[in-house]
């Protein structure tokens, strides 16, 4: 394709190939300081192209496509390319990793101990890690976290982290702007603005870290903590995993351990700052 | 070198593996994944000298279809529990005979839907077994459940609703109005039973059915998966029976399917440097474009050709109806756009 680029995240690598450069000049400044390796094959390759040659120019909008692709997938305009970027490499690990059992949960750690937030989309399990990653947390990632089934490890994949809508204003007080992306204003997805993870949490993207609590954050009412028991965490993670089944005997096996040796909790929270409060008293807790 | 021409020379073994450049694997990876090959070429590489990233997402591969061909023959399991009390017989057909028969094709062979052939007269009663075991209808359109039952050599496909897995209940290989009609009498008839007990075809009719398939009943979507499937098979089958290849001419001329099965042998030997005997090892100046359509795809794993995609699409439906109801049938799919 006529522009690429080779972008390393947690375990996987990336081929990502594009009709346009804007879309691959907005990955490389967001992903300047991730360690590369140009001469590793690639796991995964995702491409951004015109349906049709004269669309490449005339009113461009980008269909994702790649190794795994989503049929009637809808286009995005040139505009939001960026974000069309990340559907795609989202893609290509949700339905094409097998190394891994594979949480869509964000993750934070702490001396090798990982905080492990699963929830829908609305739930604030992005925002509430990347808050946490901007204190004395690593942030090991905001969409997916990877169990190892032989070690039953954590593995990160810190990606930028995709702030969305009240958030972006949330973290831009709180960070330095070179840190963060171009907005992306009125996707399908509402606004969206990219984060890019501290330098420190990117270095040690390949460091694991032991499970230590599994949280099921929700967003509004009182602030509340439940605990959750083994058979609900196992039936809610299944739910959230997309390759648990691809996996077969070993994703069974990784996920049961996981839930038999993390204590896991339900937890609602009315602002950021509760959420993390409540992150923090279960963290101590769970260290005692 | 292109990264699919790459992916066959590797397959054939004219390509040493070492002598890739690390990056030559990008293409070839995104390649074998576009034709459902990846795990195939991972258990094919299994002892090569390849770049650690590309052993361990073989080693991956390897892992998943593993995995995935025991939920295949749980798949065959289910099915033989549903109708084998009612003595409804079936033979397994495709990728799930394959690994049932324990055949060297199956290693690390993407398995799709469960294909299942059965007798014509009891297709009704299979299907109402299948329906009370917890299969349902995919949902679809009126025209198209008529047009399967009507036309087609298989029922309308059927997904589990607790396991969600498809399976394909054919009474013939090729559809009704096809202009060739094998023996679909003959290929159950015929079948032959595996040690865990699943009747699958036996050696001639699965090579005639995997040419069939490939090259009589679609438009060569998927063609090198279904070619290597041949090459090993027919490959195999004659290594272990020297009478095997005069068998298949003569069975392949039982189903009418001699030029499919001749020019899947000629292909097989040009691209994966298949050994064919006398009668077999001819040049057809036709065989061309089959090799191009085949090798019709980018390093990015794209397919190319355009023109060459749409002939083969319209042979395919030219060859499974006559003009008439081809004429109707497009009519009608078009309106429904």
């Amino acid at each position: 394709m006529r522009h690429s680029a080779r972008i390393q995240v947690g375990p996987v690598q990336f081929r990502i190939g594009s009709d346009w450069r804007q879309p691959i000049a907005a990955l490389e400044t967001l992903y300047a300081g991730y360690p590369r390796d140009d001469a590793r094959p690639a796991d995964a390759t995702v491409r951004l192209f015109a349906a049709r040659p004269w669309r490449r120019w005339l009113r461009p909008s980008v269909h994702i496509g790649g190794d795994f692709v989503v049929p009637d997938a809808l286009p995005l305009p040139l505009s939001m390319g960026l974000l069309a970027a990340e559907m795609g490499m989202n893609l290509q690990v949700a339905l094409g990793w097998r190394r891994h059992l594979l949480l869509h949960a964000s993750a934070v750690a702490r001396d090798g101990r990982a905080v492990i937030m699963s929830g829908e989309s609305g739930s604030g399990k992005s925002t509430l890690a990347a808050l946490l990653g901007e204190g004395d947390w690593r942030l090991m990632g905001d969409e997916f976290t990877l169990v190892e089934p032989a070690s039953g490890d954590a593995l990160a994949f810190p990606r930028a982290v995709s702030l969305k809508n009240e958030a972006i204003a949330e973290m831009a007080a709180r960070v330095d702007a070179a840190r963060l992306g171009p907005l992306l204003a009125g996707t399908p997805k509402g606004d969206i603005r990219h984060l890019i993870p501290r330098a420190d949490a990117i270095a040690a993207m390949h460091v694991p870290a032991r499970p230590a609590l599994i949280l099921f954050p929700r967003f509004g009412g009182e602030a509340a903590i439940e605990p959750m028991g083994e058979g609900e965490a196992f039936v809610r993670l299944t739910e959230a995993s997309t390759n648990y089944i691809a996996l077969g005997e070993a994703g069974f096996a990784a996920l049961t351990r996981l839930v038999r040796e993390t204590p896991a909790f339900g937890i609602t929270y009315p602002d950021s700052a509760a959420g993390m409060a409540l992150v923090e008293r279960l963290w101590a807790e769970a260290a005692r | 070198m292109s990264a699919i021409d790459t992916l066959v020379g590797l397959l054939a073994g004219r390509i040493d593996a070492a002598s890739l450049a690390p990056r030559d694997w990008d293409g070839v990876i995104s390649v074998a994944r576009a034709e459902a090959m990846l795990a195939t070429l991972a258990h094919h590489l299994r002892e090569a000298d390849l770049p650690p990233p590309v052993a361990a997402l073989f080693a991956d591969q390897r892992a998943a279809a593993q995995v995935a061909k025991d939920q295949a023959l749980w798949e065959a399991e289910m099915a033989r529990r549903a109708l084998a009390p009612e003595g409804i017989e079936f033979v397994l057909l495709k990728g799930t005979a394959y690994a049932a028969g324990g055949l060297p094709c199956s290693a690390g062979r993407q398995i799709g839907d469960l294909d299942i052939l059965v007798l014509a007269h009891d297709i009704r009663r299979a299907e109402n077994e299948l329906l009370e075991a917890g299969w349902e209808w995919v949902k679809s359109d009126p025209y198209d459940d008529f047009y399967y039952r009507e036309h087609m050599h298989e029922l309308p496909p059927l997904i589990h609703k607790a396991r969600d897995r498809m399976i394909d209940v054919h009474h013939t290989i090729l559809p009704k109005t096809h202009r060739v009609t094998p023996d679909a009498l003959a290929l159950v008839g015929d079948a032959v039973t595996t040690a865990s007990g699943f009747a699958i075809l036996n050696r001639e009719d699965m090579a005639c059915h995997c040419a069939a398939h490939m090259l009589a009943d679609g438009d060569l979507q998927g063609g090198l998966r279904n070619l290597w499937d041949f090459h090993f098979l027919t490959r195999d089958f004659a290594a272990a029976d020297t009478g095997f290849w005069g068998r298949l001419d003569a069975r392949a001329d039982l189903h009418g399917l001699r030029g499919a099965v001749h020019r899947a042998a000629r292909l097989a030997r040009d691209l994966y440097g298949a050994e064919l005997p006398s009668g077999w090892d001819r040049q057809d100046a036709r065989d061309v474009w089959y090799r191009r359509r085949l090798l019709a795809r980018d390093d990015w794993g794209r397919p190319t050709n355009f023109m060459l995609q749409q002939a083969f699409y319209i042979r395919s439906h030219w060859m499974r109806m006559p003009p008439t109801m081809l004429a109707k049938h497009l009519w009608t799919k078009w309106r429904k756009r």
